[in-house]
């Protein structure tokens, strides 16, 4: 698999994933965050796919794209008057904040290329994953996959009882 | 040049650390609530492509179910932070994080 095109295309992937997501941090203005957000999403699953989970990366797909990217774009639309063009949104710590980021990603990278080489299993996923992952679900992640049920059903009634229509709150103004 | 054409391990903790030191950023520097929202979502998801990495040079299955929980625990995250934030602009009027000082009306 190791030949020029799938290389090529690791790295325009890559490169979409990485820049668009240096887009949603240094943007000034909120939607262009959210829809630079889109592409580091869609760069995701495309690596996912290179790494042989392509269950993931649909799952990716369609929980992020369209569930979590549609809510964030809702929160930016509800929470700015599209109006005014007032959705620009300042930043304090710049100074902290840059040399954390260096820190963090220039330790992260001198650990990972000076402290020895990372030895590849004799075996790695190959092809698709679907159906191990449908055996692993139903035999030893049963219990976490139910819990897994349960924290969404307690997230779903959190989230509507905390942005309910509040009939007291908004008689008062 | 064998390093940059041989795809391997380190080059996905590359991406990896980068979305992370960028999500971290965000949740440091940034003023709007949303946009905080925005890099809790880009540590997942290098946290994702971590677990991803490693179980398919591992062989294992563990790495790919870890990731599908933590994306459940992504869609979960992002619909009650939603919901916090859109109450802090029900009160405050502004979902600048830096003017939000009380922890009653």
């Amino acid at each position: 698999m190791n030949n020029a095109t799938f290389v090529t295309i690791f790295y325009i992937f890559a490169a979409i994933t990485v820049f668009s997501a240096a887009f949603v941090v240094f943007s000034k203005n909120v939607i262009y965050s959210a829809f630079a957000l889109l592409f580091t999403f869609f760069g995701a699953a495309a690596l996912y796919v290179f790494l042989s989970a392509d269950f993931i990366a649909v799952t990716q797909i369609v929980v992020y794209v369209g569930g979590i990217l549609v809510l964030l774009l809702f929160g930016v639309m509800f929470t700015n008057s599209i109006m005014q063009a007032d959705l620009k949104t300042d930043v304090l710590h710049v100074v902290p904040g840059t040399l954390l980021l260096v820190a963090t990603v220039g330790g992260l990278l001198f650990t990972f290329y000076t402290t020895g080489t990372w030895k590849p299993s004799e075996v790695q996923l190959q092809g698709s994953v679907v159906e191990r992952i449908g055996i692993e679900t139903m035999s030893r992640y049963v219990l976490p996959f139910e819990m897994a049920s349960i924290l969404l059903l307690a997230a779903l009634i959190g989230a509507a009882f905390l942005a309910r229509y509040d009939n007291v709150h908004n008689n008062e103004h | 040049m064998e390093l940059l054409t041989n795809i391997g391990l380190n080059h996905y903790l590359t991406i990896s650390a980068l979305l992370f030191g960028f999500g971290l950023f965000a949740v440091m520097t940034r003023k709007n609530a949303i946009v905080i929202l925005m890099g809790v979502e880009l540590i997942l998801n290098a946290a994702n492509i971590n677990f991803l990495a490693f179980s398919k040079f591992n062989g294992g299955m563990e790495g790919v179910m870890f990731s599908l929980f933590v994306i459940v625990l992504a869609a979960a995250e992002a619909a009650v932070g939603l919901a916090i934030v859109i109450n802090i602009y029900k009160i405050f009027r502004s979902v600048d994080v830096s003017t939000i000082d009380t922890m009653k009306e």
